[in-house]
């Protein structure tokens, strides 16, 4: 059975960890985000959306493979929202889902160059697969 | 000798083996055997923030609990592996579902709750050997060249975890070039991310990024770039670093006078 819209949402806040009511909309988690300029949906877009229960879109944007996890926005909110742990949460609920895997183990060959750090594979895999 | 345990990484085992093999040679000179943990596994190269994932955690456990068992510190030198790691054991300590979920999984002897320390290189130097010992033991001193320390994410953030450095204004990197003999140079992006793996996906984000980081640094005047992440090397180098960007252990051990083995060799 698909789980309601409710019900998902809440599941994203609790596995988040993050109170999204906590935002005071200063935007600087968006503004301190290296990803910013590659983002359809924007850190301080994602925490008012979750809030408001608008996860569809999020679910399927690509801004959800965009973010770098370089915790920028998690230690400079000033409300310690950490908008990161949202997006996180909201990235494991799709790709959770059957075949939706970002990132094909096939795709990755033709990813590779002889400089490329083993570290680059094993973290965009953990961050885009399921 | 004082003795640590050491979790390499899978990258210090292939393409960054520099920043393995000077992290060792350095050490012995300092009086520390690393000691490799056997059997380690990858810690994955990221830390996932979601509070239902248990298994993507275990091998940092695996880790803690091998280095806790030999009643050892946690060394760690790859920036990724250090902020994986820590942020693991963090969650071991505070977040007692999580906890009991991964006793479960491990099925050890007792229950690991986070008892073990994992440090950085850069913190074992500091903490432990003392930057001023450092000083003392430099043959080669790196007198007058012009250093830029390149923090990344990994190492500072998140602070709370972490606790390495002030996230905003670091100076751990800068105080061991200082110890080596070289001058510090400070500049706006040092902390900033290098684009990370959008390398994979996106790499003209991660150029962009990393050209933010080599131009300020080299129009503050720096001659060269460290790190200590293989992902941060490979992003300033291969976007074209008007500078060279090197691991910090391999500045270490030309300082100390033990880049090379006794067979003459580098590596």
């Amino acid at each position: 059975m698909e789980k309601t819209n409710e019900a998902l949402c809440k599941e994203i806040i609790w596995n988040s960890g993050v109170n999204p009511r906590k935002c005071m909309r200063c935007g600087k988690c968006s503004g301190t985000c290296p990803a910013y300029d590659e983002m359809e949906y924007h850190p301080h877009e994602f925490v008012f959306m979750v809030e408001n229960g608008d996860i569809e879109p999020l679910l399927n944007s690509k801004s959800l493979y965009r973010c770098l996890t370089c915790f920028a926005c998690v230690d400079r909110c000033p409300r310690g929202v950490e908008p990161a742990k949202l997006v996180e949460a909201v990235r494991l609920a799709a790709v959770r889902q059957q075949g939706a895997n970002h990132l094909k183990p096939d795709d990755i060959p033709a990813l590779l160059n002889e400089d490329l750090p083993q570290q680059a594979i094993v973290s965009a895999l953990r961050k885009y697969n399921k | 000798m004082m003795k640590m345990s050491y979790f390499p990484g899978c990258t210090l085992k292939t393409k960054a083996k520099d920043l393995d093999v000077y992290a060792r040679r350095s050490a012995e000179a300092l009086g520390i055997t690393l000691e490799e943990i056997e059997n380690w596994q990858c810690c994955g190269g990221v830390f996932t923030t979601a509070r239902d994932e248990i298994a993507t955690k275990l091998s940092s456990v695996r880790a803690l609990l091998a280095a806790q068992q030999k009643d050892q510190k946690l060394v760690t030198v790859c920036s990724a592996c250090h902020n994986v790691i820590k942020q693991t054991n963090h969650a071991m300590q505070t977040d007692e579902r999580f906890a009991n979920h991964v006793n479960n999984y491990l099925a050890a002897d007792g229950p690991y709750n986070g008892e073990a320390q994992v440090i950085h290189y850069l913190e074992m130097l500091r903490d432990e050997v003392g930057f001023d010992t450092i000083k003392e033991k430099v043959k080669n001193p790196l007198t007058g060249k012009k250093i830029a320390a390149y923090y990344g994410c990994l190492l500072l953030r998140p602070n709370k975890t972490m606790q390495m450095d002030d996230p905003e204004n670091p100076k751990i990197i800068e105080d061991f070039i200082r110890a080596i003999g070289a001058e510090p140079v400070i500049y706006p992006y040092r902390n900033e991310c290098c684009g990370g793996y959008i390398a994979l996906e996106s790499p003209d984000l991660a150029k962009a990024k990393s050209n933010n980081v080599t131009n300020s640094a080299a129009n503050n005047g720096a001659e060269m770039i460290v790190t200590a992440c293989p992902l941060c090397r490979y992003n300033l180098e291969k976007n074209g670093s008007q500078i060279p960007v090197v691991y910090f252990t391999e500045l270490l051990a030309e300082a100390l006078g033990v880049k090379e083995d006794s067979d003459g060799k580098d590596e």
